[in-house]
């Protein structure tokens, strides 16, 4: 009877379209990530002090492998804790 | 010659001229090397996010300098001698590096000092 295109909804179909994620240091034209800087740092973190997924953060596989580098430095150095709750 | 970053936590008994005796101390083994000294920064008393040596403070400072690729290890040994030393850590500065630091030493848009809170 009703051919398939001929379909109407009587609400419009939730089309969810997320922003696509985009590497944020490629984007700022960042080429260089300091380690001592805890607050910029602490945005590539979760609460336990973890690193981030690149899924979550979006970054490129070249500048993850910096971040991790500079929050692992920033560790050594006890500007950021290894293990903790509640880092924000 | 090759830029590097050394970066430097005292123990937080040190006073003041005994703080400053010491960042002169190795600044003067830099220059005696060879090397040559670009900036140094005293953070000054920070808190540690960790114990260390069972202190929860450490005096930090932060030295950049240009120097032989054989000198890190001489530098090694004086600060591992060092009792006041409680830990040390050297980067090698890469081009962007060395531009970031600049910018960011002449814009003043960002200071450790302000951080650390002291």
């Amino acid at each position: 009877m009703a051919k398939p295109n001929e379909i109407k909804y009587l609400t419009a179909i939730k089309a969810e379209k997320r922003p696509k994620k985009y590497c944020r240091f490629k984007k700022m034209g960042i080429h260089y990530i300091d380690y001592k800087d805890a607050d910029f740092l602490k945005k590539f973190l979760n609460e336990q002090g973890k690193l981030l997924p690149r899924r979550l953060s979006g970054n490129s596989l070249k500048f993850q492998r910096k971040v991790s580098e500079a929050v692992k430095k920033a560790r050594q150095m006890a500007i950021l804790p290894y293990v903790t709750d509640l880092l924000k | 010659m090759n830029n590097y970053e050394l970066m430097v936590i005292f123990t937080p008994v040190l006073s003041e001229e005994e703080f400053k005796a010491a960042q002169s101390k190795f600044a003067a083994i830099v220059k005696d090397n060879g090397g040559e000294l670009v900036h140094t920064n005293p953070w000054g008393l920070k808190s540690l996010a960790y114990p260390i040596a069972k202190k929860t403070t450490g005096l930090y400072w932060v030295m950049e300098y240009k120097a032989p690729t054989s000198f890190n290890e001489k530098l090694k040994t004086q600060l591992l001698r060092d009792e006041s030393v409680m830990r040390h850590m050297y980067t090698v500065l890469d081009k962007y590096a060395v531009d970031y630091n600049n910018k960011k030493r002449s814009g003043g848009k960002f200071s450790p000092n302000e951080k650390a809170g002291a």
